[in-house]
């Protein structure tokens, strides 16, 4: 495996097992440049990265931001709410404006589905999908995908829990593809008005029942569940989704006792996850943050040509 | 000063007839048909070696866009794409801006209409302001000159309006022509509801919202004794409440159009937007549901449901991107691709449905090929293969999913009331 030759990424589903372990490869030595004190490379200098958020977002922008910084690159950050786009511009249009001014890498979060497929069919420059509609989030599963990998050096036979509003979910989505990519048995778990059917086409299991799954996982990622959904009848009330699927102090005796907790962020505590259970030693989720930083850091890498490093090069450094 | 068409192959659905027959034009009528007719030197003499001479073809549902979007397409515009395409009567839908709920606004359609080259029939709305509520004053709209009612482009949701419209329209033999979806069960759907949907994140529009509203409607049908006609129908359980009723007696026809009988859902991943319609593209088994449909009759029609948009509107996110696809210019190619060449259908089975059983159901003295019959035919070579590109295109819109596709079938001539309208390359007039 060499390099990432793609313009764009866009979502797991055309990744390769060996790319998704080639990015969390390289996001291995850029922890380590991140962590460290000097905290940046000369990898993008001279590059434009631009971050357009059509959608309210802190930690994603926030981390594709610094990691764009940390590779030395020229960063802009399109505030959708005071730009043309609220006088009614087109996505389009936004962005080949975004081009005349020569940004290399946009990296766009946007409430439609396909919105970044639709840009990167239409534009020259690369396009990175911070997140679109229900369907993908690949830097999120790249980021989970490597935090699992770093506590457990491998996702073959894991058996990983994804818990919540499945069926709305553009991390459940990318998350299974990874997971299952890269050998673990996945569960999926929710209410079946969140859970289709149709889920089952990428391997995983599902399962309407949180109490029998628990003691079998190995990791549990738990969604954030969206208020909203109540009012198109998906589920009765808050009260009874946290009655039968949040992760409380009470279920969590059920689990493993080295099982990893997950959560994309950002939480509501107190009804998918308990207090105790998201700051237990267990829960990796704040470690998820740092490692988001150092995946972006390698996508931009790679997709800027950069070559695998070597073990060698990582210590050396 | 007659025209002959010579050495074709005549297809006449509507007599079953399948034969080398040539046809004299004069005036505005069909003056004679057999073998080797000879032309007077003063005739002019369309040679029609190695293509089929049908009746001039019937789209019972376009959108023209006049009034209100004249940016996109107009009633003559919109005309002229329909003679090169091989039509020579097209109904239009009402739902333009204003929608077509009154007399006055038939009469328009029809006067634009008139300064174009081929018939435009108007449907108007069932119910006032298309709103699904108040039925329109269908008697007077009846003497204005429309074929049909409808509010397509909406369903009527409220039942009891739908059962009143059935039951008013019956006193002027007019068929209702139904948008099938029950709009509470379609969700603001952007495609069908399935593998796809899920593993693209879109939101599905599930079968059942169109075939709920069918069920209701046969239902109504029965009880009413009106006469319904179902638009654009994408499932199998479609095809199967239809035969269903048919099978119960009751006064049920449908329609389908050829991107249902010619692509699948698959193909909203690689066109997105200009894969987006209303029904929208189904699986593969609703596709061969509806094949078998048409070959069986249970589908009695075959229309586009031409939906021109501008090019700024469609390029858009799938969410915003407006519903349709435009269908006159690539009918006859699906048609003779997917129909006769795919599935080997003969050419009665896939013309029919463009000829005699519109005609049949609007009650229109067209479609049919016969002497003192109206002089509308159609010429079509069905071994010219063709690509789909832009260039292919007349149409101001090109939003359609079939760039890069290789077809068969090409409209050599059509003629209208005797006159020609389209000759290959050249628009005539």
């Amino acid at each position: 495996m060499n390099s990432l030759n793609r313009k764009d990424l866009l979502d797991i589903e055309s990744l390769s097992k060996e790319e998704i372990l080639l990015i969390c490869d390289t996001a291995k030595y850029f922890k380590d440049v991140f962590t460290r004190d000097i905290k940046s490379v000369p990898v993008l200098r001279g590059k434009t990265v631009c971050t357009l958020f059509y959608e309210p977002s802190t930690r994603t922008r926030l981390s594709f931001e610094l990691a764009a910084k940390m590779l030395s690159a020229n960063t802009i950050n399109v505030p959708v709410t005071t730009s043309s786009v609220v006088k009614g511009e087109s996505l389009i249009d936004t962005v080949r404006t975004l081009e005349a001014m020569k940004a290399d890498y946009i990296v766009m979060r946007h409430a439609a589905s396909l919105a970044p497929h639709f840009l990167s069919k239409n534009i020259k420059g690369s396009v990175i999908n911070g997140g679109d509609g229900f369907h993908a989030h690949p830097t999120q599963a790249l980021l989970d995908t490597y935090s699992i990998l770093e506590k457990r050096g491998s996702l073959e036979g894991l058996h990983i829990g994804i818990i919540g509003d499945i069926k709305h979910s553009r991390v459940a989505r990318c998350d299974v593809q990874a997971f299952t990519k890269l050998g673990a048995r996945v569960t999926l778990c929710g209410p079946s008005t969140l859970l289709p059917d149709e889920f089952r086409q990428y391997g995983a299991d599902i399962t309407y029942n949180l109490d029998e799954l628990l003691p079998e996982l190995d990791v549990i990622n738990m969604l954030r569940i969206q208020r909203e959904r109540q009012k198109g009848s998906l589920f009765p009330s808050i009260r009874e989704y946290h009655l039968l699927y949040a992760l409380t102090e009470e279920r969590f005796k059920k689990c493993k006792p080295d099982i990893i907790v997950m959560h994309p962020g950002p939480m509501n505590r107190g009804i998918e996850l308990d207090d105790v259970v998201a700051d237990c030693p267990n829960s990796i989720i704040n470690e998820q943050v740092t490692n988001g930083v150092a995946v972006r850091m390698a996508i931009f890498y790679l997709l800027a040509g950069g070559k695998p490093l070597s073990e060698e090069e990582t210590e050396g450094n | 000063m007659a025209i002959v068409i010579k050495n074709g192959r005549m297809i006449d659905p509507a007599s079953g007839t399948d034969d080398g027959l040539d046809i004299v034009i004069n005036g505005d009528r069909i003056t004679d048909i057999g073998r080797n007719l000879a032309p007077a030197a003063a005739d002019t003499v369309v040679d029609a070696a190695g293509c089929l001479v049908l009746p001039g073809l019937i789209d019972m549902h376009v959108h023209f866009r006049e009034p209100g979007r004249e940016d996109v397409e107009t009633i003559l515009g919109g005309s002229r794409v329909a003679a090169k395409s091989g039509f020579t009567s097209v109904v239009t839908m009402p739902n333009t801006q204003p929608v077509i709920d009154n007399q006055a606004l038939v009469r328009f359609i029809i006067m634009e209409a008139a300064k174009g080259p081929i018939n435009v029939f108007p449907a108007a709305n069932i119910t006032k302001g298309g709103k699904g509520e108040e039925i329109a004053e269908m008697g007077e709209i009846a003497g204005g000159g429309a074929v049909a009612f409808t509010d397509d482009g909406r369903p009527v949701m409220n039942s009891i309006t739908m059962r009143r419209a059935l039951e008013y329209s019956r006193m002027f033999n007019m068929p209702i022509l139904t948008h099938s979806e029950d709009k509470s069960l379609a969700d603001e759907g952007l495609m069908n509801e399935g593998l796809n949907s899920i593993r693209l994140g879109l939101k599905g529009i599930p079968n059942e919202a169109e075939e709920v509203m069918i069920a209701r409607d046969i239902l109504l049908t029965r009880l009413t004794g009106g006469r319904m006609h179902v638009c654009h129908v994408s499932s199998a359980g479609s095809v199967e409440l239809v035969k269903r009723g048919k099978n119960d007696g009751i006064n049920v026809t449908c329609e389908t159009a050829p991107h249902y009988f010619s692509l699948t859902d698959d193909a909203v991943e690689k066109f997105l937007s200009m894969a987006k319609m209303n029904p929208p593209l189904r699986t593969e088994k609703d596709r061969r549901g509806i094949i078998e449909g048409l070959r069986s009759g249970v589908i009695d029609v075959i229309a586009t449901d031409h939906a021109p948009h501008a090019l700024f509107e469609k390029m858009q996110e799938m969410e915003y991107a407006p519903f349709g696809i435009v269908g006159l210019e690539t009918s006859v190619p699906l048609i003779i691709t997917e129909l006769v060449r795919n599935n080997n259908f003969t050419y009665i089975q896939a013309f029919d449905k463009v000829t005699c059983n519109p005609a049949r159901i609007l009650k229109l003295d067209r479609g049919v090929l016969k002497v003192g019959g109206y002089a509308d035919v159609t010429v079509i070579n069905p071994d010219t293969k063709i690509i789909i590109d832009d260039s292919f295109f007349i149409s101001r819109c090109k939003n359609m999913p079939f760039t890069g596709s290789e077809l068969y079938g090409s409209v050599e001539h059509t003629i209208c009331n005797g006159r020609p309208v389209y000759s290959r390359g050249q628009q005539v007039s």
